[in-house]
């Protein structure tokens, strides 16, 4: 997030789009409740009504994937109405002309076209967002889990630096992240072409620095993503995989692919709390410890390091994560894995990582510290770019619109889109054995549009099988009118019915290598002989 | 009885809710909100009131486990870890160190991520490290 949680309270509009706030992350919601109660506007762009959507001044059901295209269409509204920021674009921008030339083609009428939404909202919209004094965007997966993820997410970072809407308390591109530790596994450079800092893997100057530090040659080579190793696995390039507490028999699209590679592959280490649908692959199991066992940090999504604190001892035999991969490093005949706490390891990667630079365990048990933090005497950065930009001047990158990777037709005639429900998490390893959530709801379901309901002849309770060109699953109808019609939404928790068993991994973006996971072509079928 | 609140920080979503482990005797009890941290200001989801509820499940991993044919069964320390340490360098010995690779955790510490990446880098020399973040 360029800014910090509890900056929306302050935002006097709140544009949300690709997330379901209430559902997936509680209690930023409720500070775009107070927002809303201190009179912000809340402008809701999503293909289902969810529950912040029901409380927003404006809700419109955009086409699936149609992102690029209504983004386009407000910046293009923007610029013919004058509402622009031109000090801001004059001072802290580049590459205006070339946004302004792209922008043009996306008149109201073509963007209503591609998003269905409505050109009289288009410019409400725009209006509000762009004349507002301070206005924010929340995203999450909804923007970024399509071919075109990239693209969404420059779209929006090209509308805020047009209307000034950066670099201020309150404003800003703001993506929810999902997973308590997102932030920091990112920061700590679990990508593949990063080190700790986002530091290039490629730069021989950073490279030589690790290469002192951790005391031996480096690879200059960028390595793979999740699910390019997964296909490496496939193409026989992949010998061996570690896993360390992922479920990616669950949570990585086209499960059926995955299960295959996981068996497929020559020697699989699984470190986890539980025996998941992965770990029963694996030839080695290693019992990590939960959050309530260990102490160590977590970054949260707006940048925040904090503490968390070891309440009781592993259960059992269970070694705290830490400490198992201290004494994997060092079987291996690592050196430098002689840590006797998470502190020191701490030490080590603030001393090598300039944004964590200067944080230590004293002082995030006194203060709140948002990263980059560069000194012992930085107070940390609530807010990014308050005088400048990463590079520099904000570059505006004019981007097409490009259609889904998979559309309807006549065999799989509905879109599928998949997300998170309020009562579980990701795969559900956690939330699935804990008997409040449960208590809940404990199956999953498809949300289907009364009218598709007719058309299928299906009520709301009956069971339907439904199928994609990757596989099919069954499961229980709710019908409700806060669905866009032809539109289904199935909730990806549930490992007896999971909705990544549909979803297509062959698409993916191009940059950022996210599969589709919130667009695809199904068929639904009623099941027949169910009925008392 | 023994009673202590461990302040800690939720493990569920990207929030960072602060919360109070209730410790009964050794044994974690409950969740609390911490009625003075900046985010969540004495409040918490479903989710995080029962963040303390998958500690003991059913199912918890207490020991390692290593595949003999198709079972998985109970083992040492040394035995797993041998293992481990034997195979990746015989694969990595054999394939390059590409051939190698590794899903680091959105759910683990900062300092667990930092380690698995030094490993995988420093160690076995691939670039080939991600995790979930894009999924």
């Amino acid at each position: 997030m360029t800014n910090s949680v509890p900056e929306f309270e302050d935002a006097d509009c709140i544009l949300i789009t690709g997330s379901n706030t209430t559902s997936s992350h509680p209690l930023i919601a409720s500070r775009v409740m107070k927002a809303k109660e201190k009179g912000a506007k809340i402008i809701v762009i999503d293909p289902r009504k969810n529950h912040i959507a029901s409380l927003a001044d404006i809700h419109v059901k955009q086409n699936l994937g149609s992102d690029v295209a209504w983004i386009n269409g407000l910046m293009h509204i923007i610029l013919k109405e004058g509402w622009q920021n031109q000090t801001f674009i004059d001072e802290r921008t580049e590459g205006f002309e070339d946004l302004k030339k792209a922008v043009e083609a996306y008149t109201p009428e073509k963007a209503e076209e591609i998003s269905g939404i409505p050109k009289e909202t288009l410019r409400e919209i725009a209006e509000l967002y762009a004349k507002s004094e301070k206005s924010s965007i929340i995203y999450c997966m909804g923007i970024t889990q399509h071919i075109t993820g990239t693209d969404n997410v420059k779209s929006l970072a090209n509308l805020a630096m047009l209307t000034g809407q950066i670099g201020r308390p309150s404003t800003g591109v703001n993506p929810l992240r999902g997973q308590n530790n997102v932030q920091g596994s990112t920061d700590m450079a679990a990508i593949p072409n990063k080190y700790p800092g986002y530091q290039d893997v490629t730069n021989d100057e950073i490279r030589e620095k690790f290469e002192k530090a951790w005391g031996g040659p480096l690879s200059p080579k960028v390595g793979l993503t999740v699910v390019e190793m997964i296909n490496a696995i496939e193409e026989g390039k992949l010998k061996g995989l570690y896993i360390l507490g992922e479920n990616p028999m669950i949570s990585d699209p086209d499960s059926t692919h995955v299960e295959k590679a996981l068996d497929d592959v020559e020697f699989l280490v699984v470190q986890d709390i539980f025996l998941t649908e992965t770990a029963k692959k694996a030839d080695v199991v290693l019992p990590g410890a939960s959050f309530a066992e260990k102490d160590g940090t977590y970054t949260g999504t707006d940048r925040r390091v904090q503490k968390i604190r070891k309440a009781i001892d592993p259960l059992g035999e269970a070694k705290p994560d830490w400490e198992i991969l201290c004494l994997v490093g060092k079987a291996l005949g690592g050196k430098g894995f002689d840590f006797q706490s998470p502190r020191e390891v701490f030490d080590e990667l603030a001393e090598l990582t300039p944004i964590y630079h200067g944080i230590d365990y004293d002082r995030i048990e006194k203060e709140i510290i948002h990263w980059p933090c560069r000194e012992k005497d930085d107070p940390g950065s609530p807010y990014l770019h308050k005088d400048g930009f990463a590079r520099g001047k904000g570059l505006f990158t004019p981007i097409e619109y490009k259609p889904p990777a998979e559309l309807p037709d006549d065999e799989y005639p509905y879109q599928l889109t998949t997300g998170r429900l309020p009562f579980h998490y990701h795969t559900g390893t956690m939330t699935r054995v804990s008997p409040s959530l449960t208590h809940e709801i404990n199956e999953a379901y498809i949300e289907l549009h009364p009218q598709d309901a007719k058309a299928l002849g299906v009520k709301h309770g009956e069971r339907v099988r439904v199928s994609s060109r990757r596989g099919a699953i069954e499961v229980k109808v709710l019908v409700t009118s806060g669905i866009k019609q032809g539109v289904a939404f199935i909730p990806f928790h549930f490992a007896e019915a999971a909705a990544n068993r549909l979803t297509n991994s062959a698409a993916l973006d191009p940059i950022a290598k996210i599969p589709e996971y919130k667009v695809c072509a199904i068929k639904i079928e009623k099941i027949n002989g169910r009925e008392g | 009885m023994e009673y202590q609140t461990v302040r800690t920080t939720c493990t569920y979503c990207g929030t960072g809710c602060g919360v109070l482990l209730e410790v009964l005797d050794g044994e974690v009890v409950g969740t609390l909100p911490q009625k003075d941290h900046p985010i969540n200001e004495g409040k918490l989801c479903i989710k995080g009131w029962s963040a303390h509820e998958f500690i003991y499940a059913d199912g918890r991993l207490t020991k390692p486990l290593v595949r003999k044919g198709d079972k998985l069964e109970e083992a040492s320390w040394d035995e797993a870890l041998d293992f481990v340490a034997k195979r990746l360098l015989e694969l990595k010995k054999k394939n390059g160190p590409d051939s190698l690779g590794c899903f680091s955790s959105a759910k683990c510490t900062n300092e667990e991520n930092y380690l698995l990446q030094k490993i995988f880098r420093a160690v076995i020399g691939t670039n080939n490290v991600d995790h979930c973040a894009r999924l």
